[in-house]
């Protein structure tokens, strides 16, 4: 067993109402920058749709994630190493600028320049790749709320898969919008892809990043992640992609994507795994086993024998403790409503959504019927094979039964919490019919409903930067604060005992100097210092040993 | 016979562009490495570049081989060998003009595609163009050279006996200045467009050259990276300041 922390995100797609902050405020943090104009490292697809870029999950044509070869090993789907060598000169299966869209802006300039003229002068959209006038045709989000449809919409790749069955009613009675990031793969098959080695899977936290120091612009991510999260930077010639705002994250408060999501409806944890097993999950042959396969390689935090050797594996107790806590990991394994986007890729995606149960609401609430019975929630379940196995095109690799079984979750959840809420007694048996316990639907209740910030976002801030600062946690004094008795370094130790040099910093650095020096330690940096008398070893009387009579110091005449 | 033009173009002028060469990468690389890239602009056109892209890299890619052979082999080996001098010229003149008209039709395509796509046009830096008419020049020049080389315009002229062997002794410090004197005009005209491009080199897009990532095919597929390698964690390299950060 090789334990492995990742930090992974779960959105509840029910609540997503396509507002698209997620992707703007990321889009200000991150690609607001020349050559990423048409980069959304986070963007908001509306289902059924084409997604962006234009039909990126027709792996048919892109080529993009994992296949297993005739011998059953997993292997590129764009081919091997050696095919992906050979075709470094034009890599052919890229998407092109107008897959994405060709982006554009508008001259302003002319609303205020204009001459005096008949008509009111407009602004032309300018493209942002050619400096030339454009007619805008398509955009990261051209069907936005299905329009266009149906002539946008049939050209859905998922909905291809379902098609046989599907009416032209369709998009009338379903829609839902899917917010996606980078998934940060266990198996990125971005970083396989890469031919520099530039892309690596963070060993802490398992985000995967794109070394800007090592890219050599060889774009050959950009055909190995099937979910198109890798862009290219047309002005830097670099691969830039999602980052999962590990800045933010390393500091323990979470992506900007999340933190300013209206509906709060983002999830971020960790989750452990077993590194050792990721490649024999991924290899499974039975698409509809990837699903099982993933989740066998999540480890149980709670599980002694899980924490004793993530100890081992030197992942900090507090990552331990965090992973315990992590509304992730009880999303995916506590209550099983969490699926990841499509498994069949075979890249083991850590950015996990609870499918939409609000489009059988919503046919069930157009018949008029009680759309928070469970009884007639489960029917419609049943009737909606369409919706569904529309899902389980995105989240199961095509297999109905997960996503079912997702959905009678939300449903019973609905109509027995309706039961609490109008203050009747609920009713044990609607949990039970889903494989629950009363407790167990509360608390999945809670996580997706009411859940507050620190519930939602249970992040462990990454340690090497904050060793500095919690060391000094159990030795500083309680009074030493701004305002109190201790304030301004005057602490009951007396003039000197101030608060710029840490304890531990300074014990550290005398015990070395003691160590090493065989005259007396001496710092120079004249500040008034104070010597640990349990460190002092004797030897002469450093600088600090003794009060100085306050005149050759000013700093400590001030404070007299 | 050592004049000081024969001096300063056989002898100066190579050395000082091999300098830059080798001066120029070294500090590209420790000094701008975020800049090291193909800068590829596939992004906007790929069905021109699906030719010209692989016709221009293939062939070059022979090209340069074929200079490796040509001017680093001595006839001396090749012959105890037991590759006559007649069988060499052909083998050598066939795979030049193969691999050459690939990499000018190539090159005519891509510089096509560049001009005339509105969007690649608009990412082409002035280097890039004054690499271009630089490149193109030397290629043109090394094309002359393989027609005279092909249809004897040169007198029998074998540059195995002349050019390499002053190429050769660049690196051995045995100065041949006065072989290149007798070299025919296109000849010499190539050999001093091809050391100014190699003094070019270091300061264009030519340098993704010596990112060829061979080692591709040995390396694990997924790399694992600890963040204490990472940036922050590591004092940054001489010659940059970061912003608020004393290390």
């Amino acid at each position: 067993m090789r334990v492995m922390a990742q930090m992974a995100m779960v959105m509840n797609l029910d609540k997503c109402i396509g507002c698209h902050t997620c992707s703007v405020t990321c889009k200000q943090a991150w690609t607001n920058r020349t050559g990423t104009e048409y980069v959304w490292f986070n963007n908001v697809e509306t289902r059924p749709g084409q997604g962006y870029p234009r039909t990126y999950e027709d792996q048919e044509r892109w080529e993009g994630g994992w296949k297993l070869n005739k011998g059953g090993r997993l292997s590129l789907k764009a081919g091997g190493r050696l095919k992906n060598l050979l075709t470094i000169f034009s890599s052919p299966k890229m998407p092109a600028l107008s897959d994405y869209y060709e982006p554009w802006t508008y001259d302003y300039e002319n609303l205020t320049a204009a001459p005096l003229q008949e008509h009111t002068p407009v602004a032309r959209p300018k493209s942002m790749a050619t400096g030339e006038d454009t007619k805008v045709r398509w955009s990261a989000n051209w069907d936005d709320d299905l329009g266009g449809s149906p002539e946008l919409a049939q050209h859905d790749p998922i909905l291809k898969k379902v098609s046989e069955k599907v009416t032209l009613e369709f998009d009338k009675t379903f829609m839902f919008y899917l917010p996606r990031i980078c998934e940060h793969c266990l198996n990125p098959s971005c970083a396989a892809s890469c031919p520099s080695g530039a892309i690596y899977k963070r060993a802490e936290d398992g985000i995967v990043l794109v070394d800007q120091d090592k890219c050599r612009g060889w774009r050959k991510c950009i055909t190995g992640c099937p979910y198109k999260k890798v862009y290219f930077n047309h002005k830097t010639g670099k691969a830039e992609k999602c980052t999962f705002c590990f800045p933010r994250i390393e500091v323990g408060i979470p992506t900007v994507c999340a933190e300013t999501c209206v509906g709060r409806l983002r999830y971020i944890g960790l989750v452990l795994y077993d590194a050792d097993k990721v490649l024999e999950a991924a290899s499974i042959e039975d698409e509809h086993e990837l699903l099982n396969a993933q989740r066998s390689v999540f480890l149980d935090p709670h599980d002694p024998a899980v924490v004793a050797a993530s100890e081992e594996a030197g992942i900090p107790h507090d990552w331990i403790e965090g992973a315990q806590r992590s509304p992730v990991w009880r999303l995916i394994h506590d209550y099983e409503v969490a699926l990841p986007l499509h498994p069949e890729y075979r890249t083991m995606p850590m950015v996990w959504y609870i499918p939409p149960l609000s489009p059988v609401v919503d046919v069930v609430a157009e018949t008029g019927e009680d759309a928070e019975d469970s009884g007639n929630l489960f029917a419609a379940i049943e009737a909606l094979r369409i919706p569904i196995e529309y899902l389980a095109e995105l989240f199961t690799a095509g297999d109905p039964k997960p996503v079912d079984a997702v959905l009678r979750r939300l449903a019973a959840m609905r109509s027995y919490m309706r039961d609490i809420n109008l203050g009747r007694e609920g009713n044990p048996d609607i949990p039970a019919a889903v494989g629950m316990t009363e407790t167990e639907m509360k608390g999945m209740f809670r996580l997706l409903a009411l859940a507050k910030y620190d519930e939602r976002y249970v992040i462990p801030p990454a340690h090497t930067e904050n060793a500095h600062n919690l060391e000094e946690l159990a030795t500083e004094c309680s009074l030493d604060f701004d305002g109190g008795p201790g304030m301004g370094g005057d602490g009951p130790f007396g003039a000197g005992s101030g608060p710029q040099t840490p304890l531990a910093v300074e014990n550290m650095r005398e015990q070395t100097q003691r160590q090493t020096d065989s005259g007396v330690y001496n710092d120079d940096t004249g500040k008034p210092r104070r010597v640990n008398l349990l460190l002092w070893d004797g030897d002469g009387a450093p600088q600090g040993l003794f009060p100085s009579d306050g005149i050759e110091d000013p700093e400590v005449g001030k404070r007299r | 016979m050592n004049e000081p033009l024969t001096i300063a173009l056989w002898v100066v002028f190579p050395y000082l562009c091999l300098l830059l060469f080798v001066g120029g990468h070294v500090w590209r690389y420790r000094y701008d490495n975020f800049g090291w890239t193909s800068r590829s602009s596939q992004l906007h056109e790929s069905k021109l570049l699906r030719w010209a892209s692989p016709l221009f890299h293939f062939g070059i890619l022979v090209v340069i081989a074929g200079h490796v052979i040509g001017l680093g082999i001595p006839n001396t080996w090749t012959g105890a060998l037991g590759i006559s001098a007649d069988v060499y010229h052909t083998v050598a003149v066939t795979s030049g003009w193969i691999a050459g008209t690939a990499t000018v039709v190539g090159l005519a395509m891509l510089i096509y595609r560049r001009r005339t796509t509105g969007a690649v046009f608009y990412e082409t830096t002035p280097m890039d163009k004054f690499m271009y008419v630089v490149l193109g020049t030397v290629i043109a020049l090394g094309m002359w050279s393989l027609m005279a080389t092909t249809f004897d315009w040169n007198n029998h002229y074998d540059y195995r006996e002349g050019v390499s062997i002053w190429f050769r002794g660049l690196f051995f410090l045995d100065l041949r200045p006065e072989l290149m004197t007798l070299a025919p005009l296109n000849m010499q005209l190539h050999a001093l467009a091809g050391f100014a491009i190699f003094a070019l080199w270091p300061f264009t897009r030519l340098v993704h050259v010596f990112s060829a990532p061979v080692w591709y095919i040995f390396r694990p597929y997924v790399v694992y990276r600890s963040r204490k390698d990472q940036l922050g964690s590591r004092a940054t390299k001489r010659g940059w300041d970061r912003v608020g950060t004393r290390r």
